[in-house]
C-alpha cells in the first residue's frame, strides 16, 4: 500500500502541469454542470404547485381594488359578495373549455405565500386582508384560452384575470435557455476533461512503462499496477470538485441568497438544500469523469 | 513441468507461423538451450510459456495449468511462478541493487520483513555482496545482469526463463553467468535459455532444442549448438 501511495504521489509530481490543466478543465466543466442543475431547479420551483395544474387565474375583488388601474368589475370599497362569488364560480364551471376549477381563498394564499417566502425578509410585508381570493382555472385545452378569459373578465366582482402561463413563459423562455445552454455546455467541457484525464494517464502510464513492464513481468496483479493511476485521477476529480463545489455554493450564496431573494421577490428561489443536491451530483460525475477515462486507458498497458 | 502439444503460433495480420506444429515436454529441474537463427521463434516459444500470447493451435500446460483456457486474470499467478531475465537486463535507473531486487517482491505485496530477509539472500547468491546500494549504471554489463537474475528468482520461481542473458555479454563474463544459472538450476529451478552463444551450448552439455523458422528441428539430450 506504502508503495502504491508513493507511485500516485510521484506520478502527480511529474505530471503536475497536465494534473493541473485537467482539474482546471474539470473544475470548469463541473461548475457549468452544477449551475445547470441549479437552474433546472430554479425552473421546478418557479413553476410551483399552480403551474402545471392550471392555466388561468381569476382573482376577486378587495375592498381596495377599485380605484386602482386594475379595478375590473368591482364596486368601490367593496370585497366580492358571496352571490357573485358563487355564481363566478357556476358560470366558469359551465364553461365548455374548462376542466376544472378549484378555490383558493385569502387565508390559503397567504399561507402559500409563507411559505414560499418562508426565508425572505417579505414575509412580514403583506397581511391575510392584502391577499385575494381567486379561482384557478385548468382547461381542457391549455391553446383555447381566450374564451374563458374574455368570460371571467365581464363577471361582476371579478378583479382582474391572470393567464399564468402570459406571464412565466417568457421566465421560463429566459430560464430554459439558461439550462439547456449550461447543460449543453457542460457536457462539452465534460468530454473534453475525459480525453484529458485520458490523455494525462496515458503520459503517466508512459513514463512509468518500465516499471508496469516488469510488474507484468514479476506478476503483480492488474489491480496492483492500476491502482496508483486511478488513484492520480481521482486526485484531480477530488480536488475539482471541492473547487467546483465550493464556487456553487459560492455562487448561491451571493447570486441567489444575497442577491436574487432580495431584488427579485416576486419569485420563489431554490434553497441550501437545493444548492448542496447539486454539489452531491457534481461529486458523482466527477468520480465516474475521472475513473472511467482511467480504465479504458490503463487497459491498453494492461493488456497481456 | 511444461507441455506442448502440437502447438502452432501465427501473429495476426502475417500468413507465416512463427512456430509450427511444436510437441514436447520439459521436466522439473532440466536445464534447456533454445537455439536457433534470429526469426526462428526462439522468443515466440518462450512468450507462450509466459502466456504473452495465445497459440493459434494445440495445447500448452505449463506447472500443470491449462494456458490456452486460462482466465486473464490468473495470468500474473502464472508468471509469480516464472523467472525471466534479458539480454538488456531491464533495470530500473535510479534504483540501487537491493531497491531493484526488492521492487520484484514490493509490487506482488510481500510484506516488509520478508522482502528484508530474502533480498540480502538472494543478492548473496548471485554474487554481488557489498554492492546492494550501487546504482545498476555503475556496474558492469555482467553484474547487472546478475541483479536481474536476482530479481527474478527472488520470489522463488519454478521456473527461469532467460532471453539471451549473456548476448551482451564478453565469453569471460557469460561463464561468470552461466556458473550462476547452472547453480540455481541445481537448487531444482527448471531454466529454459535461449541463445546464439555457441561454446556456451557445446560447453554446457545440456538438452538442446533447436529451432529453424518456426519448426522444432533437434531435440537432443546433452546436445551440442549446430549439428554441422
Amino acid at each position: 500500500m506504502r508503495h502504491t501511495f508513493r507511485e500516485t504521489w510521484s506520478g502527480l509530481k511529474r505530471n503536475a502541469s497536465m494534473t493541473v490543466a485537467v482539474i482546471v478543465t474539470m473544475t470548469v466543466s463541473l461548475t457549468l454542470f452544477g449551475l445547470s442543475v441549479m437552474t433546472f431547479q430554479e425552473v421546478d420551483r418557479v413553476k410551483g404547485r399552480w403551474y402545471d395544474k392550471i392555466e388561468i387565474s381569476v382573482f376577486l375583488c378587495t375592498k381596495d381594488s377599485a380605484g386602482t388601474s386594475q379595478s375590473g368589475n368591482c364596486e368601490p370599497g367593496q370585497d366580492v359578495t358571496e352571490v357573485q362569488r358563487d355564481s363566478i364560480r357556476t358560470r366558469l364551471e359551465q364553461n365548455t373549455d374548462v376542466d376544472e376549477v378549484f378555490y383558493e381563498s385569502k387565508q390559503e394564499a397567504y399561507e402559500d405565500y409563507q411559505r414560499t417566502y418562508a426565508d425572505s425578509p417579505l414575509l412580514d410585508s403583506l397581511k391575510v386582508d392584502q391577499m385575494q381570493d381567486s379561482f384557478r382555472v385548468k382547461l381542457i385545452d391549455p391553446e383555447n384560452y381566450q374564451g374563458v378569459v374574455a368570460e371571467a373578465s365581464s363577471l361582476p366582482g371579478v378583479q382582474n384575470v391572470l393567464d399564468l402561463h402570459e406571464v412565466l413563459d417568457p421566465i421560463f423562455s429566459v430560464l430554459n435557455g439558461l439550462k439547456w445552454g449550461t447543460m449543453g455546455m457542460a457536457v462539452l467541457l465534460l468530454a473534453a476533461a475525459m480525453l484529458q484525464i485520458g490523455n494525462t494517464i496515458r503520459m503517466s502510464a508512459f513514463t512509468r512503462r518500465r516499471e508496469i513492464g516488469i510488474m507484468r513481468l514479476v506478476g503483480a496483479s492488474n489491480l496492483y499496477i492500476m491502482l496508483p493511476f486511478v488513484l492520480e485521477a481521482l486526485f484531480a476529480g477530488v480536488v475539482s470538485t471541492i473547487l467546483s463545489g465550493s464556487a456553487l455554493l459560492a455562487s448561491y450564496q451571493f447570486l441567489i441568497e444575497r442577491n436574487a431573494k432580495v431584488s427579485i421577490q416576486a419569485l420563489p428561489w431554490i434553497t441550501w438544500s437545493d444548492a448542496w443536491l447539486a454539489v452531491g451530483l457534481v461529486a458523482i460525475v466527477a468520480v465516474v469523469l475521472s475513473i472511467l477515462p482511467t480504465l479504458i486507458t490503463t487497459r491498453r498497458y494492461l493488456r497481456v | 513441468m511444461i507441455t506442448f502439444e502440437d502447438v502452432s503460433k501465427t501473429y495476426s495480420g502475417q500468413t507465416k507461423p512463427a512456430l509450427r506444429h511444436i510437441s514436447l515436454q520439459i521436466d522439473k529441474g532440466e536445464f534447456v538451450f533454445l537455439v536457433g537463427t534470429s526469426g526462428s521463434g526462439k522468443s515466440t516459444f518462450l512468450r507462450l510459456i509466459l502466456r504473452e500470447y495465445r497459440p493459434t493451435s494445440g495445447k500448452i500446460f505449463v506447472l500443470g495449468k491449462d494456458l490456452v483456457h486460462m482466465h486473464q486474470w490468473k495470468v500474473p499467478a502464472l508468471r509469480r511462478q516464472i523467472g525471466t531475465v534479458f539480454q538488456d537486463f531491464r533495470l530500473l535507473p535510479g534504483k540501487t541493487v537491493y531497491e531493484n531486487v526488492a521492487f520484484g517482491l514490493q509490487v506482488l505485496g510481500r510484506p516488509t520483513s520478508q522482502i528484508r530477509q530474502l533480498v540480502p539472500e538472494t543478492i548473496d547468491l548471485v554474487g554481488l555482496s557489498g554492492k546492494e546500494d550501487r546504482q545498476p549504471e555503475e556496474l558492469s554489463g555482467g553484474e547487472q545482469q546478475r541483479v536481474a537474475i536476482a530479481r527474478a528468482i527472488a520470489n522463488g520461481p519454478k521456473i527461469l526463463i532467460a532471453d539471451e542473458p549473456t548476448g551482451n555479454l564478453d565469453p569471460q563474463t557469460s561463464v561468470g553467468i552461466m556458473k550462476l544459472l547452472d547453480r540455481i538450476n541445481k537448487r531444482d529451478t527448471t531454466v529454459i535459455m535461449a541463445t546464439h552463444d555457441q561454446t556456451i551450448v557445446d560447453q554446457m552439455r545440456k538438452r538442446v532444442l533447436e529451432l529453424d523458422q518456426g519448426n522444432l528441428v533437434r531435440d537432443q539430450a546433452r546436445g551440442v549448438y549446430g549439428t554441422a
